[in-house]
């Protein structure tokens, strides 16, 4: 049974989020001390965390006319957006709020980045961040549509929007299983929306860091946070949508989550350092010319399995 | 409704109200913009509060998307291009007085002159059902209609606006590949 709307989640779900995020944050340093020929060293794991104070103290730069209000906005509705995404994350047997529209709610905060970057690109009054934003835009229409039929293939195999519903109706057999194509999508999906890897587009360096290029200080710093934080929330609703969620034999549900969402987190630190960057007028055709009629198809199985046909 | 509910009913009715004055005070398209996103996320709110939290939802999700987009064409589309530059959203000012005039007069007319049923049964614990068998069972054939309708001004409006056709893009016989396109697609087509 799960438990929903205890007062503590409300502090452990944000603290979990970070915590995995953290360990992104690290597994990326290890494999990139791994990749220069240095030694994996519990220096080379905390090297980006020594930026952090540094971002917190540091004078941020001033561009002429910016709109500091749009600006400040757009910087912060990306990491807020990725925290209130775990609302409906069940972890174990607890969830913060078990909405019966849950899959709907992390689609709507995950959409919020599209206008956090924007903003975040926009604010500055600069050319290259505000091509970032239009860059997520661009790589927004071509991820976002498959991105929702992965997220109704597994409500439609559920005949619910209810994440823990979800998870229920997964027993013996995960959707990751004979759903693999909206598995694959969804994870696709989870690089884009936090502009990791093949998606790093709108912060591309042909651009000078595109919507980070003018941030700095705790700007740059919540930016950078909200990216790594939506990949963890990413890694961790893929658990509940596509693997069981909780269910596992031996060991509580707290830590088959616990695994799981480590395991996602892992493969999809692994792929982001591995891909190229899409550039986004590539990427729009593949998804709407191939990822799109099949994410539809997809999309059918489930329905035609809970019609009996 | 309990008193909670009608608090908060209230203050996303006023919030939403003040987004829509500010879309017409600011001076700048993009915050322009925000204020009518601002405002239509409290619409998605109070939606969900009068017990719909599908649509609510669905509101805040598709208003997100519809209003970056918006903003990108508005920027576009305006007549100082930075978009930074001071403008109004205020125009043919006294015809859409009288218009808005009206508008607002029959819609509260209508409240009043509607007659509203009374509920019969208990309000079902999620309403997402009822609101999708309402939808594609009684209302079908309005959907369809809708969806078609939708799908036929897309259509259009993509048509009239660009101006390379097949033939352009593979020559006057329809037999050149790959498609003479400016920009190169991720399928080489």
């Amino acid at each position: 049974m799960v438990e929903a709307g205890e007062w503590w989640m409300l502090l452990a779900a944000p603290a979990a989020l970070l915590g995995f995020a953290l360990v992104a944050v690290a597994g990326n340093a290890a494999l990139d001390a791994r990749s220069a020929g240095r030694s994996v060293t519990a220096t080379a794991v905390v090297r980006p965390f020594l930026a952090v104070p540094q971002a917190l103290v540091t004078q941020q730069r001033r561009m002429p006319a910016p709109d500091r209000l749009l600006w400040r906005v757009g910087v912060v509705v990306v990491p807020v957006a990725a925290v209130l995404s775990t609302l409906v994350i069940p972890f174990g047997n607890h969830v913060v709020a078990d909405l019966s529209v849950g899959v709907v709610w992390f689609n709507a905060m995950e959409v919020l980045t599209w206008a956090g970057l924007w903003l975040a690109g926009w604010g500055p009054n600069a050319a290259f961040s505000l091509v970032g934003g239009y860059r997520f835009l661009a790589q927004g229409l071509a991820y976002e549509l498959p991105l929702m039929f992965a997220l109704i293939s597994a409500a439609t195999g559920a005949q619910s929007l209810r994440v823990t519903d979800v998870v229920g109706a997964q027993h013996g057999l995960w959707y990751a299983v004979w759903m693999p194509f909206a598995f694959v999508v969804y994870l696709a999906g989870v690089l884009a929306f936090s502009f990791l890897g093949p998606f790093a587009y709108p912060a591309g360096r042909d651009i000078a860091g595109g919507v980070l290029g003018e941030t700095s200080g705790v700007d740059r710093l919540l930016l950078q946070a909200g990216r790594w934080l939506w990949l963890a929330a990413g890694a961790a609703m893929a658990v509940p949508l596509f693997l069981g969620g909780g269910a596992g034999p031996g060991l509580p549900t707290w830590a088959w989550s616990l695994i799981k969402t480590l395991l996602v987190l892992g493969l999809l630190v692994w792929v982001l350092r591995r891909m190229p960057v899409i550039r986004a007028d590539r990427y729009v055709e593949l998804a709407w010319v191939v990822l799109l009629p099949l994410s539809i198809v997809q999309a059918l199985v489930p329905a035609l399995v809970n019609l009996n046909l | 409704m309990g008193l909670t509910s009608t608090v908060l009913l209230v203050v996303l009715g006023v919030l939403a109200l003040t987004g829509g004055v500010l879309v017409f005070t600011l001076n700048s398209m993009a915050r322009v913009t925000f204020a009518l996103l601002g405002s239509l996320v409290c619409v998605g709110g109070v939606v969900t509060v009068l017990g719909l939290p599908y649509l609510g939802v669905v509101i805040v999700l598709m208003m997100v998307m519809e209003m970056v987009i918006m903003a990108v064409f508005m920027i576009a589309y305006m007549m100082n291009p930075a978009g930074l530059m001071p403008m109004s959203m205020l125009h043919n000012t006294r015809g859409s007085l009288v218009i808005s005039g009206l508008v607002f007069a029959a819609m509260v007319a209508g409240i009043y002159v509607v007659p509203w049923p009374d509920r019969t049964g208990a309000r079902p614990k999620d309403t997402t059902f009822q609101v999708g068998m309402s939808l594609m069972g009684d209302q079908m054939l309005t959907m369809v209609t809708l969806g078609f309708v939708l799908l036929a001004t897309m259509i259009a409006t993509v048509v009239l606006a660009t101006h390379r056709g097949r033939y352009d893009r593979f020559g006057d016989d329809l037999d050149q590949r790959p498609a003479k396109d400016p920009a190169g697609g991720g399928v080489g087509r």
